[in-house]
C-alpha cells in the first residue's frame, strides 16, 4: 500500500467517525435538554429518577456501555442466538450498499451507547446553564405577562447558550476523540483500520498518522465553536 | 377606590412576613411604602404583582377581583380577571441583556400582539401595522425617559441610571393601571439616582397611579399623596406626607425616621 492508498483507506474510516460524531450530537442534544428538564422537575419522582439515571450512566465507562448495549440483549434473550443488532445487521445486509454505510447493526449499538452517554453529560451542562440564569430574568418576563414557554424561548435560551458554549466545546471535542471507542465492537473506524494495517501489512506509522485526522477535525470544530462564541459576544450575561 | 388590598397575609415557612395588610389607593395617586429592611414592604409589592402568592386576602383593581387566596386554594383561578394591571420596576433593573434598549421595550408588546393575532387569526397586514405601532410607541417612551440616542445600545453599554430608565419605559409600554417600583434607586450611585427620581416625578405629574417602595425619604415626602409606614409585617402608620413627617405620634415611626435622619447627618 502506498501513502495515497493508506490515506484514502483511513479517510473512509474517518467518514464513519464523522457520521457517528454528527448523529450523536443530533440525538444527544435534544435528549439532553429533555433530561435536564426532568432533573429540574418539580415532581420529586421525576427529579430523583432522572438524577439516579444520570448517576448510573455517567458512572459507567463508555467502552463498557458500548459492550453492554451490543452484547446484553443477546445474553438476556433466548440464549446468545437472539440479538436485535444481528437482526438489524441482517436487514441491512439485504439492502445493497446500506450494510457498507452503517456497518451492520453494530453501528446502531454504538450510536445508542454514545447518545445515552453524551445526553447525560449534556443534560448536566444544560441544567447548570439554565440554573445560572438569575431569577430576575424570569420575574421580569412574568411581570410583562409572558408565558413560561415565551420566557424560556425569548429571554432565557440565548443567555443559556452563551453560558454553556465553553463547557459544550469541551464535551464536543472529547466526543470527536471518544468515537475511537467504537472499535471495541469492530466498527471499522479510523483507529480500527490503522490497527488492521499494523496487523496485516506490518505498518505501524498509519496508527500515528491518524492523529493528523483528529487534529484537523478538532481544529475545524474549535474554529466553528469560536465563531459561535464570537457571535454571542455582543452582550454580557 | 381604584386599588383595594384586603387582609393580605404571607408567610415564608415559619416567618410571618405580612400579617394582614389593608389599604386602598385612588386612581392617579402615588403611594410610598417606607419602613426598615425586613418590614415586609417588598413582599407586599411582590404579592400585589403576583411574583409571590399571598396565603390569604383579596386584591381588587377598578372593582375587578384580580386576586383571591380562597379561590386559588379551591383551584377556581379562572374566576379571576387575568388582565395585566400592573407594571413592575425592579431594584436590579432585570433588563434582557441580549436585546437592545428598544427591543427590551418592544419584546412583550410585540409578543402579545403576535399571540393575539394567532388566536384571532388576524391578517398579516393588520398584525404588521399593530407591531409597527408598538415600535413607534416604544420609541416615544424611550424619548420620554431621555434615551432617544441610546435606543440601539445593549444594556451592558448603558449606565445604571440609563438601564433603570429603560426598565421604566419597558413597564410603561404595556399601559399598566398601576406602576410599581421596588427600591428603584437602591442599586444606583447617589449622583444618578436623581435622573430616575425625576422620571418618576414626571409620571406623578401625569397622574400615573404608582406604588413606590423606597428609602429616599425626601423623595417620598415630595412625590407621594399617601405614605404607608410598615413595621414587622403590619401597617404601623399611614397618611399624607404631612402626617407621616409631621403630626404623627407613632413611636416606631419616630424612631425609624430619627435613625434615618441621624444616619444622614453623619
Amino acid at each position: 500500500m502506498n501513502f495515497l492508498e493508506i490515506t484514502l483507506d483511513l479517510l473512509g474510516g474517518f467518514g464513519l467517525t464523522c457520521l457517528l460524531f454528527v448523529l450523536t450530537l443530533l440525538f444527544a442534544i435534544p435528549l439532553g435538554l429533555v433530561l435536564s428538564f426532568c432533573s429540574m422537575s418539580k415532581y420529586k419522582a421525576v427529579k430523583t429518577g432522572s438524577r439516579v439515571y444520570i448517576w448510573i450512566i455517567r458512572g459507567i465507562p463508555l467502552m463498557l456501555l458500548i459492550c453492554m448495549i451490543y452484547y446484553l440483549p443477546g445474553l438476556l434473550g433466548k440464549g446468545a442466538s437472539f440479538n436485535i443488532f444481528d437482526t438489524i445487521d441482517r436487514y441491512f445486509t439485504s439492502v445493497e450498499g446500506a450494510s457498507e454505510l452503517l456497518y451492520h447493526g453494530r453501528f446502531c449499538a454504538v450510536l445508542i451507547a454514545f447518545v445515552i452517554n453524551y445526553s447525560c453529560y449534556f443534560s448536566e451542562i444544560f441544567r447548570g446553564g439554565i440554573e445560572s440564569i438569575p431569577q430576575g430574568q424570569y420575574e421580569a418576563g412574568q411581570v410583562l405577562g409572558l408565558t413560561q414557554g415565551e420566557i424560556f424561548r425569548k429571554i432565557v435560551l440565548k443567555q443559556v447558550i452563551k453560558r454553556i458554549l465553553p463547557p459544550m466545546s469541551n464535551e464536543i471535542i472529547t466526543l470527536v476523540k471518544d468515537t475511537a471507542l467504537a472499535n471495541v465492537i469492530a466498527i471499522p473506524e479510523i483507529i480500527r483500520r490503522a490497527k488492521d494495517m499494523a496487523a496485516t501489512e506490518a505498518l505501524t506509522w498509519p496508527l500515528f498518522y491518524t492523529a493528523v485526522f483528529y487534529l484537523l477535525f478538532v481544529g475545524l470544530v474549535t474554529v466553528l465553536l469560536g465563531y459561535a462564541e464570537k457571535r454571542l459576544s455582543y452582550f454580557k450575561a | 377606590m381604584f386599588l383595594e388590598v384586603k387582609n393580605l397575609t404571607k408567610s415564608f415557612e415559619d416567618t410571618h412576613v405580612l400579617k394582614g395588610i389593608d389599604f386602598s389607593l385612588e386612581k392617579g395617586q402615588v403611594l410610598s411604602l417606607i419602613g426598615s429592611s425586613g418590614s415586609g414592604k417588598t413582599t407586599l409589592l411582590r404579592c400585589i404583582n403576583a411574583l409571590e402568592t399571598a396565603d390569604g386576602g383579596t386584591i381588587y383593581v377598578d372593582g375587578n377581583k384580580i386576586f383571591d387566596a380562597a379561590l386559588l386554594n379551591n383551584k377556581k383561578k379562572s374566576q379571576l380577571k387575568n388582565k395585566l394591571n400592573f407594571g413592575f420596576v425592579f431594584q436590579s433593573f432585570n433588563l434582557f441583556p441580549q436585546y437592545t434598549a428598544l427591543e427590551n421595550v418592544t419584546l412583550a408588546p410585540i409578543q402579545h400582539i403576535k399571540d393575539e393575532c394567532k388566536k384571532n387569526k388576524k391578517s398579516k397586514a393588520e398584525c404588521k401595522a399593530l407591531i409597527e405601532q408598538a415600535q413607534e410607541n416604544a420609541r416615544e417612551l424611550l424619548c420620554k425617559v431621555g434615551l432617544s440616542d441610546k435606543m440601539d445600545l445593549y444594556p451592558c453599554q448603558l449606565s445604571g441610571g440609563q438601564q433603570q430608565r429603560v426598565s421604566i419605559a419597558r413597564a410603561l409600554a404595556l399601559n399598566p393601571d398601576v406602576l410599581c417600583f421596588d427600591e428603584p434607586t437602591s442599586a444606583l450611585d447617589p449622583e444618578i439616582t436623581g435622573e430616575v427620581l425625576k422620571i418618576i416625578k414626571e409620571l406623578a405629574a401625569e397622574n400615573m397611579t404608582m406604588i413606590i417602595v423606597t428609602h429616599e425619604m425626601s423623595f417620598a415626602k415630595d412625590v407621594s399623596d399617601k405614605i404607608i409606614f410598615m413595621d414587622n409585617g403590619v401597617i404601623a402608620e399611614e397618611g399624607t406626607p404631612d402626617k407621616i413627617f409631621g403630626s404623627s405620634t407613632n413611636e416606631r415611626l419616630h424612631s425609624f425616621l430619627s435613625s434615618f435622619y441621624g444616619a444622614h447627618k453623619v
